[in-house]
């Protein structure tokens, strides 16, 4: 018999709160790995000096104060998107680890969710200190977004978020039937890195390129909500609704691989 | 006369006919081997179990006995539910265990002696706070649960320590402490003591023993060490080659595999070993010291003759070590 929505909730609750605090507790552990974590991901940083030096006659159409605005937007959306749920994954399948986790009642995704929330929780005092750093470094970039823009760029963050954890972890199913099958998202990681506007922001690409981007899942991951966070413009419905339409499609192909890896699960390593 | 129907006990572990065969690639050594296995892959099916069937009632203590790769970790895969088998049925506790539903779950437990379900950097209290609120245990309960089973497993401080700073004995007794902390019925321990010195080996057992004795669990136990099997298990399953060699005592397989008993004889005054021929096979001559194998069924003449004929100082009779006795059916392919 089921137990009644309010039981079910509080119990859904109470695994919430034990397993964020327990990852936030052993991510605390590695606070020094996290710091070189979040300093390894000033691409952004790099670019917009790349692209300032470019566009040194002002030809790009994105003033200088923009780019400095887009890409620490991007900076720090990209903190709070990092996944790497296939590699621990693959470890933990390949060390045995997987099977303890395999035989308790509760899905295995949300232990993955957690630890990447809590490693987010991490971060957050560093990502503050570097963008206060930015701003020390270049004050003319400093700008304090909007109430409702900053709800929305926490809300298309977070989706970006669960939209890129959803992407991985569907293609993280492979290593039900491959043991290196984080070489896939090593060779996603191209796409990612050049439709997402990591490198660039997706304003500056040819039209073509820009069209077919955008029938990608790449730009909502990075693009979308940093634009939102740097107060350029942004089709917010249609974005929404693509990120939506791309889960849509991704979830049921990850409960059908997860169903399948199952059943060809060998428990290696135990 | 008693007419009153008996309690039927039904079995809480069935496996009938179950069988796993994997697929495994198949490369010859060398530059060419691995050429040609890049190029063209091949690979062979083995058979991990083959047509096991077994059942084990509520309560019972089972050892799972059979040397390494005879297919015992396989089978506590598919009771538990990790592996799907590739032929036969299995039933444990009344669920089919491959469909991993809670209400099934929540009932078992897998004890691996070599894996770890504790966060290592953190201690195991942490592990188990997880653990009480994945399994619904109410908070004040589950501490109830923890200092019960603290101190049975006499497990203190070192809760409250990071896993990497225990040494294997106390890492062992927390992990046993997490795998039964939402108090299952059925326990899948493969080798829970590999590794932990003699003095750990016999708290665990003891532990084991208590749990099972206090919580009516059925316990399934597969493990190299025979002292483990001998205090703990009256039955025992007997694998090889992926089949079900022997399902019965310990005692019955003592004596169906050993017709013989050891007879340990101190002489005044060394002998060689044809003086012994009439009396049993000779297993060793040290010095004064000979070991000598008697059949049963004539222990007791040869025994007294052994007295009567020779000056001996000292005399003892025992079983052979039972896995001495296995390793020596296994070495010479008895089982076949």
């Amino acid at each position: 018999m089921r137990r009644p929505l309010a039981q079910r909730l509080a119990h859904a609750r109470r695994i919430a709160a034990v397993l964020l605090s327990s990852q936030y507790a052993y991510m605390l552990e590695y606070r020094a790995e996290i710091v070189l974590w979040a300093l390894s991901g000033v691409l952004p940083f790099i670019m917009l000096g790349l692209w300032s030096a470019v566009d040194a006659g002002g030809g790009l159409g994105m003033s200088s104060l923009q780019l400095a605005r887009y890409f620490l937007a991007a900076f720090v959306v990209r903190q709070f998107t990092i996944v790497w749920v296939m590699y621990t994954f693959e470890e933990d399948n390949l060390s045995g680890r997987l099977s303890p986790y395999l035989l308790q009642p509760l899905p295995l995704v949300w232990r993955y969710v957690a630890a990447h929330l809590s490693e987010q929780a991490t971060r957050l005092p560093f990502v503050v200190m570097l963008v206060g750093l930015f701003f020390l470094l270049y004050p003319a970039a400093f700008w304090w977004p909007s109430f409702s823009s900053l709800l929305l760029t926490v809300l298309a963050t977070l989706s970006a978020f669960a939209l890129r954890f959803l992407m991985q972890f569907t293609l993280t199913m492979v290593c039900f039937w491959s043991e290196k099958a984080s070489a896939l998202e090593r060779l996603l990681y191209l796409p990612y890195l050049y439709l997402s506007g990591l490198v660039a922001p997706l304003a500056l690409y040819p039209e073509a390129v820009r069209n077919v981007a955008f029938w990608t899942p790449f730009p909502y991951m990075i693009d979308v909500p940093a634009r939102i966070l740097a107060g350029e413009p942004v089709p917010i419905g249609p974005s929404f609704a693509a990120m939506a339409a791309w889960a849509a499609l991704l979830l049921p192909i990850n409960l059908l691989l997860w169903r399948r890896g199952l059943r060809h699960y060998s428990a290696m390593g135990a | 006369m008693d007419f009153a129907p008996k309690p039927v006990r039904m079995a809480i572990v069935r496996a009938q006919g179950l069988g796993k065969t994997y697929r495994v690639a198949d490369k010859q050594p060398g530059l060419a081997g691995t050429l040609r296995h890049f190029v063209n892959r091949r690979e062979r099916t083995i058979a991990a179990v083959r047509d096991v069937s077994f059942s084990i009632e509520p309560g019972e203590f089972v050892g799972f006995l059979g040397a390494n790769g005879a297919g015992k970790t396989t089978t506590l895969k598919m009771l538990t539910g990790l592996i799907h088998p590739t032929s036969g049925t299995v039933e444990v506790a009344g669920c089919l265990p491959h469909r991993r539903q809670a209400a099934f779950l929540g009932q078992i437990t897998l004890v691996m002696g070599q894996k770890q379900q504790l966060i290592w950097d953190l201690p195991p209290l942490d592990s188990l706070r997880v653990n009480a609120a994945v399994y619904g245990i109410p908070p004040a309960e589950s501490r109830r649960r923890i200092d019960e089973l603290a101190e049975m497993l006499e497990l203190g401080d070192e809760l409250r320590r990071p896993v990497r700073k225990l040494s294997l004995g106390q890492r062992m007794k927390a992990e046993l402490l997490a795998a039964l902390l939402h108090r299952p019925s059925v326990l899948f321990l493969d080798e829970p003591t590999l590794g932990l010195d003699v003095n750990a080996q016999a708290r665990v057992r003891s532990f084991l023993a208590d749990y099972n004795r206090r919580f009516g669990a059925t316990v399934l136990l597969t493990s190299h060490y025979m002292a483990d099997i001998t205090a703990l298990c009256p039955r025992v399953l007997l694998i090889h080659e992926g089949r079900l060699f022997y399902d019965g005592g310990l005692e019955t397989l003592t004596q169906r595999l050993a017709p013989c008993r050891e007879v340990r004889l101190e002489l005044q005054a060394p002998l060689g070993a044809e003086a012994f021929a009439s009396y049993g096979d000779v297993e060793a001559i040290e010095g004064r010291e000979v070991r000598l194998l008697i059949p049963r069924e004539r222990l007791t003449e040869q025994v007294g003759r052994l007295l009567a004929d020779l000056a001996v100082v000292d005399l003892s009779v025992s079983d052979p070590p039972i896995e001495d006795i296995i390793g020596r059916l296994f070495h010479q392919g008895a089982l076949a």
